[in-house]
C-alpha cells in the first residue's frame, strides 16, 4: 500500500493546496512542501524495506483488482529504475514549489493544486506495471499541465497549451490502440486476456504485429521524449510555461517518454526493438545536432534552453535504442542529469527575468559585474549542460557514446559532433548575458538566500552524480540488466556490455 | 398527472413527477425476477429493456429536476410541461421495449409530438419557435419515411413482429424490397440520432430549445433509438449484411468527421454540443458496428457515460442561464473559473469526459469503443475515431480556456446562488461522472448482463 500512498499524499496535498489558498497563499506552499515531504519519507522507506534488488525482482509491489471484466488490476511496482525518477521527481517537485515562490502570485492555490497532481501523474506512470493504468497515469498528467501553462504562462500561453495537449493527447491515444491490440493479441493467444505488464511480456507475435503495436508505443513516447519530426510542441510549451511548469516539462514529462521506452518498448517488443533501432538511433543523432544548431539560432534564452532539450533527449534515445547495458545506463544517467541541469537553468532563466523583465539575449550584457552569484551558477550548469568531466551530464553522455561506438562509428561521431555544438551554444549563454557590454539595469538584487538555497543543493547533486555515479548505476543496474536479458541471447553487443569492470571505469572520467 | 388541471403548482407538479420517475425506476427491481417477459406482442421486458428503463428514468428525473428553477425563471405557467416530458418519457420507454413495428412507431410518434411542444415551449422566443417548426417538418418528413419502409417490409414478409420477420429473413440474403425498407428506416432512426446526412436539424433545435430540453434531446431521445437499433439490428441477423455493414460505417466516418469539423467553426456553448453530439452517435456507431457481445456493451456503456456527462454539461449550462436569455455564448463563459469556480468545475468535467480524458466516464467510455473496435480488427475507424477525437478536443479545450481566462470587465454579473435542485442534481452527477471514470467495474458489470438477452435469440 505504500506506494499507492505515494500518489494518495499528493493527490490530497494538491486538494489541500487549493483550499488552504481561502486563508493564505504561503499555507498552500507549506502544505504542497509538506506532501512532498511526506511522499520523500515513503519513499526512503520502500527503498530500505528491502535492501538490494535482484534482476526482475521488485522492491515493493502491490497488485488489486481494479476492472476484473477486462483483466485489469491496479498493479504497482518499484525497482532501482523507478526509485531513481520518483527521487529525482520529488527533487524537482521540490525546487518547483521553491522557484514559484515569488514568481506565482495569482491564483496560488489552484497552482499548486495542479504542480502535485501532474507530481503524483508522473510518479504513477512510473510505477504502473499495468497498460491500462499506465495510460491512466499517462493522461492524468495532462490536464493539470495544460491548466500550468495556459493559466500561469507567458504571453503566448493558450496557444502553446492548446499545442501541447493536443500533440500529446492524440499521441497516446494512439499508444492506447496499441495498448488495446497487444491485450488482443495476447488475450488470442493465450486465452488470457489481461493488460498486466508482467504477463504481457514475452508475448508472441508476427514481426509485423509487433512491429506496428510498437511503432504505437513509439510515437507516443517519441512525441513526449521529444525525437524529431515530433518535437515541435516543445519549444512553445517550455518557453511559454511558468517556471516551475519549465523545470516539470523538462526535468520529468520528458522523462516518462524515455521511462516508456526502456520500461515497455523494449521489453514488450525485442525483435521489433532491434529491427527498428537503427532508424531510432538515427533520429536521436538527427536530433541532437537539429536542437543544438537551434538552439544557437535562438535569441530567447527560455527557448535556448528548450532547445539543447531535443538535443540532450537524443542522446537518451541514442543510448535506450543501442540496446545493450552500457549505453542504456548512460541514457539513465543522462536522463538524470538533464534533470537537474536544465531544470536549474529553467530556474535561473525564470529569476532573471523576474529581476529585468525580458528573456530576450540581445538586451542582455555585463550581468556578471552585477549579479556575480548568479553568473556563477549559471556557468556551473552551463558547463554541465556541454559535458564537462566531473559533471553529471558528461558520464551519461560518454556512456552511451560508449555503448554506441561498436555498433555504429559513423552515428558515434556525429552525435559527438553534437557535444561541439553543446559547448559553443553554452558559452554562448554565458558570453552573450554575462560578459559583453553592461548595459543600464535597474538595481537588481542578487540570488536570495531561498534561491542560494535550491541552487546548492543542485549543484551538489549535479557534481555528486559526476564524481560519484556508482551507487546510481548500483540502483539501476539490475533493472537494465533485466531488460537486456528480455531482449535474448542472440544480442551481438552483450561483448561490450558484459563486463561491469568498464562501467567503474566510465564513472571515473 | 392530470392533478396539473385541478390545481397550479409548480413545486407540486415537480414533485409528483419525480414520484412517477422514481416509482417506475424502483418497480424495475421488482420485475428483474421475472424477466424475460412478453407484453401482448409488442413489447419485451427482458434485462436489456431494463437497463435502458432504467437509465431513461433516471435521465428524465433529472432532466426535471433542473428544469423546475429554470422555468421558475423564466415563465409563469410551466406546469404542463412536466406532463410533457413525461409523455416523452413514456414514448423513449417504449422504444427500448419494442419487439414490433407497431410499437416502435408507436412510441416514436409519442416521443417527438411531446418533444415539439417541449422544443417550442419558450413561447416568446423566436429561437425556441423555429426550431420547434424545424423539427416538426423534419420529423414528420422522417416518420413518412419510417412507415413507408415499414410498409413495404411488411409487403414482402407479412408481418410486423420482429421474430418471426427474424426467422422469415434468417438464412436468405435479403430481397430487394426489404432492402429498400430497411434503408428507409434507417432513415427514419437516422433522423432521430442526427448522424450525417440526416442531422441538420440538430444546431438549430439544440440552440432554439430551452437547455433542459436539448438535454432530453440529447440523452432519452437519442439513447432510446439507439437501443431499439441496436436490438433490430442484432434480432435481424443484419449484421451479418455487408451492404447494410458499409452503409453504417460510411454514416459512422462521415459523422465522426462532419460533426468534430463542423464544431470547430462555432462560437455558441450549444451548438458545438450539438455537432459534437453528432461526432459522438459516430463513436457509438463504430462500437455498434464491432457487434457481437463486447459492441454492444461498449454501447451501452458509452450511452451510460454519455448521459452523465450531457445532463451535467447542459445542466451547467441550464443553471447559468439569465432570465431573459440563455447562457450559450462563449463570452458568457469567460471567467467563469474565477467567478463560479465549482460550476466551472462541473462543466470542465463534463467536457473533459466528452474529450474522454481519464478520471471521467467518458474515458472508460472510449476506451471500451476502442477495444470493441480493434477486437474486431476495424483498424480504419479505429484511426480516424482517434484523429477526429483529436479534432474535438480542440473545441472543448477552446470553452475551458475562454472559463479560466479573466472575466469580462463590463458586465458585472450578479452571482445568484444556486437552487437547492440544481445542486443536487449538478453533485450527484459530477459525482457520478467521477465515480464511473475510476471504478467502473459494477457498472461494466450491469451492462453486461443487460446485453446478454440481446445474444439468446
Amino acid at each position: 500500500m505504500i506506494l499507492a500512498w505515494m500518489i494518495i499524499v499528493l493527490l490530497l496535498g494538491g486538494a489541500g493546496a487549493w483550499a488552504a489558498n481561502r486563508f493564505s497563499a504561503l499555507w498552500s506552499r507549506y502544505i504542497s512542501l509538506l506532501a512532498l515531504a511526506i511522499d520523500l519519507v515513503l519513499v526512503s522507506v520502500a527503498a530500505s524495506r528491502h535492501g538490494q534488488t535482484r534482476i526482475g525482482q521488485w522492491l515493493v509491489e502491490l497488485n488489486l483488482n481494479w476492472i476484473p471484466q477486462f483483466g485489469i488490476s491496479f498493479h504497482l511496482g518499484l525497482d532501482g529504475l523507478s526509485l531513481l525518477l520518483i527521487l529525482l521527481t520529488l527533487f524537482l517537485g521540490f525546487i518547483s514549489v521553491l522557484c514559484s515562490w515569488n514568481e506565482v502570485q495569482k491564483r496560488v492555490g489552484f497552482f499548486h493544486f495542479n504542480l502535485l497532481w501532474i507530481l503524483s501523474g508522473i510518479i504513477g506512470v512510473f510505477l504502473a506495471l499495468d497498460l491500462f493504468l499506465f495510460y491512466f497515469f499517462w493522461e492524468l498528467m495532462l490536464v493539470p499541465m495544460y491548466f500550468l501553462i495556459g493559466i500561469w504562462g507567458h504571453e503566448n500561453r493558450v496557444y502553446a497549451a492548446i499545442k501541447f495537449f493536443l500533440f500529446t493527447q492524440v499521441s497516446g491515444l494512439l499508444m492506447l490502440v496499441a495498448i488495446i491490440g497487444l491485450y488482443f493479441v495476447h488475450g488470442r493467444t493465450t486465452g488470457i486476456y489481461t493488460f498486466d505488464y508482467l504477463q504481457l511480456l514475452g508475448t508472441s507475435m508476427s514481426p509485423a504485429v509487433a512491429m506496428w503495436l510498437m511503432l504505437g508505443f513509439f510515437i507516443a513516447f517519441a512525441v513526449k521524449l521529444p525525437a524529431i519530426p515530433l518535437h515541435s510542441w516543445l519549444p512553445d510549451a517550455h518557453t511559454e510555461a511558468p517556471t516551475a511548469g519549465s523545470v516539470i516539462l523538462a526535468g520529468l514529462l520528458l522523462k516518462t517518454g524515455a521511462y516508456g521506452l526502456l520500461r515497455f518498448v523494449v521489453p514488450l517488443f525485442p525483435e521489433a526493438a532491434k529491427a527498428f533501432a537503427p532508424a531510432a538511433m538515427t533520429i536521436a543523432v538527427i536530433g541532437i545536432l537539429y536542437g543544438a544548431v537551434l538552439a544557437f539560432a535562438q535569441t530567447d534564452l527560455k527557448r535556448l534552453v528548450a532547445y539543447t532539450s531535443v538535443s540532450h533527449m537524443g542522446f537518451v534515445l541514442l543510448g535506450v535504442f543501442a540496446l545493450n547495458e552500457i549505453a542504456m545506463q548512460g541514457a539513465l544517467i543522462q536522463i538524470l542529469a538533464h534533470g537537474i541541469s536544465t531544470g536549474a537553468l529553467f530556474v535561473l532563466v525564470g529569476a532573471l527575468d523576474e529581476r529585468i523583465h525580458t528573456r530576450n539575449l540581445d538586451n542582455m550584457g555585463g550581468l556578471w559585474a552585477v549579479v556575480p552569484r548568479m553568473g556563477a551558477v549559471t556557468m556551473l550548469f552551463c558547463l554541465a549542460s556541454l559535458g564537462l568531466p566531473g559533471l553529471g551530464n558528461f558520464v551519461g553522455e560518454f556512456l552511451v557514446l560508449f555503448g554506441v561506438y561498436p555498433i555504429n562509428i559513423p552515428l558515434t561521431v556525429l552525435a559527438t559532433v553534437g557535444i561541439v555544438f553543446a559547448t559553443v551554444y553554452s558559452l554562448w549563454i554565458i558570453q552573450r548575458a554575462f560578459h559583453g557590454p553592461q548595459r543600464e539595469y535597474p538595481r537588481l538584487h542578487d540570488l536570495s538566500p531561498r534561491e542560494v538555497g535550491t541552487m546548492a543543493l543542485m549543484s551538489a547533486t549535479i557534481i555528486g552524480l559526476g564524481l560519484a555515479p556508482q551507487p546510481v548505476l548500483n540502483t539501476m543496474r539490475p533493472s537494465v540488466e533485466s531488460i537486456i536479458q528480455g531482449l535474448g541471447v542472440g544480442n551481438s553487443n552483450s561483448a561490450v556490455a558484459g563486463s561491469p569492470s568498464s562501467l567503474d571505469q566510465g564513472g571515473a572520467p | 398527472m392530470l392533478v396539473v388541471a385541478a390545481r397550479r403548482n409548480h413545486a407540486l407538479t415537480l414533485t409528483l413527477t419525480l414520484l412517477a420517475d422514481a416509482g417506475a425506476f424502483a418497480s424495475l427491481f421488482f420485475v428483474s425476477s421475472d424477466v424475460p417477459r412478453q407484453v401482448a406482442a409488442l413489447l419485451i421486458m427482458d434485462s436489456y429493456s431494463l437497463f435502458y428503463l432504467g437509465l431513461i428514468l433516471a435521465a428524465s428525473f433529472v432532466v426535471a429536476l433542473l428544469s423546475y428553477s429554470y422555468l421558475g425563471r423564466h415563465r409563469e405557467q410551466c406546469e404542463e410541461f412536466y406532463l410533457v416530458l413525461l409523455l416523452a418519457t413514456l414514448g423513449s420507454a417504449v422504444l427500448v421495449a419494442s419487439t414490433h413495428f407497431v410499437s416502435f412507431f408507436l412510441g416514436l410518434e409519442i416521443l417527438s409530438v411531446s418533444l415539439y411542444v417541449l422544443i417550442a415551449y419558450q413561447r416568446s422566443s423566436e429561437l425556441s419557435i423555429e426550431a420547434g417548426i424545424k423539427y416538426l417538418i423534419l420529423a414528420a418528413a422522417s416518420s413518412a419515411f419510417l412507415l413507408f419502409g415499414m410498409a413495404l417490409m411488411y409487403a414482402d414478409l407479412g408481418t410486423m413482429d420482429v421474430s418471426r420477420m427474424s426467422s422469415l429473413m434468417s438464412g436468405k440474403a435479403l430481397s430487394t424490397l426489404v432492402l429498400s425498407g430497411l434503408a428507409m428506416i434507417i432513415v427514419g432512426v437516422g433522423f432521430k440520432l442526427a448522424v450525417v446526412p440526416f442531422h441538420m436539424w440538430t444546431p438549430d433545435v439544440y440552440e432554439g430549445a430551452p437547455a433542459p430540453v436539448t438535454a432530453f434531446i440529447a440523452t432519452v431521445s437519442k439513447g432510446g433509438m439507439f437501443a431499439l437499433l441496436m436490438r433490430y439490428f442484432y434480432r435481424l441477423g443484419l449484421d451479418a449484411s455487408s451492404s447494410l455493414f458499409i452503409l453504417f460505417t460510411v454514416i459512422a466516418v462521415v459523422s465522426m468527421i462532419a460533426g468534430n469539423l463542423l464544431a470547430l467553426l462555432q462560437t455558441n456553448v450549444k451548438r458545438i454540443l450539438a455537432y459534437s453530439s453528432i461526432a459522438h452517435l459516430g463513436y457509438l456507431l463504430v462500437a455498434f458496428l464491432a457487434g457481437g457481445s463486447i459492441g454492444s456493451a461498449a454501447v451501452t456503456y458509452y450511452l451510460v457515460a454519455y448521459f452523465v456527462t450531457m445532463l451535467g454539461a447542459l445542466g451547467v449550462i441550464t443553471v447559468l442561464s439569465f432570465k431573459d436569455r440563455e447562457a450559450a455564448e462563449m463570452i458568457d463563459y469567460q471567467g467563469l473559473f474565477w467567478q463560479r469556480p465549482w460550476l466551472a468545475v462541473v462543466f470542465a468535467t463534463s467536457l473533459l469526459s466528452l474529450a474522454g480524458i481519464p478520471l471521467t466516464a467518458g474515458f472508460i467510455g472510449k476506451f471500451y469503443i476502442i477495444a470493441a473496435a480493434v477486437g474486431s480488427t476495424l483498424w480504419w475507424l479505429v484511426f480516424i475515431l482517434v484523429v477526429s477525437s483529436g479534432i474535438g478536443l480542440f473545441y472543448y479545450l477552446r470553452i475551458i480556456v475562454a472559463m479560466y481566462k479573466a472575466p469580462p470587465r463590463a458586465t458585472q454579473v450578479t452571482v445568484s446562488s444556486l437552487s437547492f435542485t440544481d445542486t443536487i442534481a449538478l453533485t450527484a452527477l459530477t459525482m457520478l461522472l467521477v465515480w464511473l471514470g475510476i471504478y467502473p467495474a459494477t457498472l461494466i458489470e450491469t451492462v453486461q448482463w443487460s446485453v446478454a438477452s440481446l445474444s439468446k435469440y
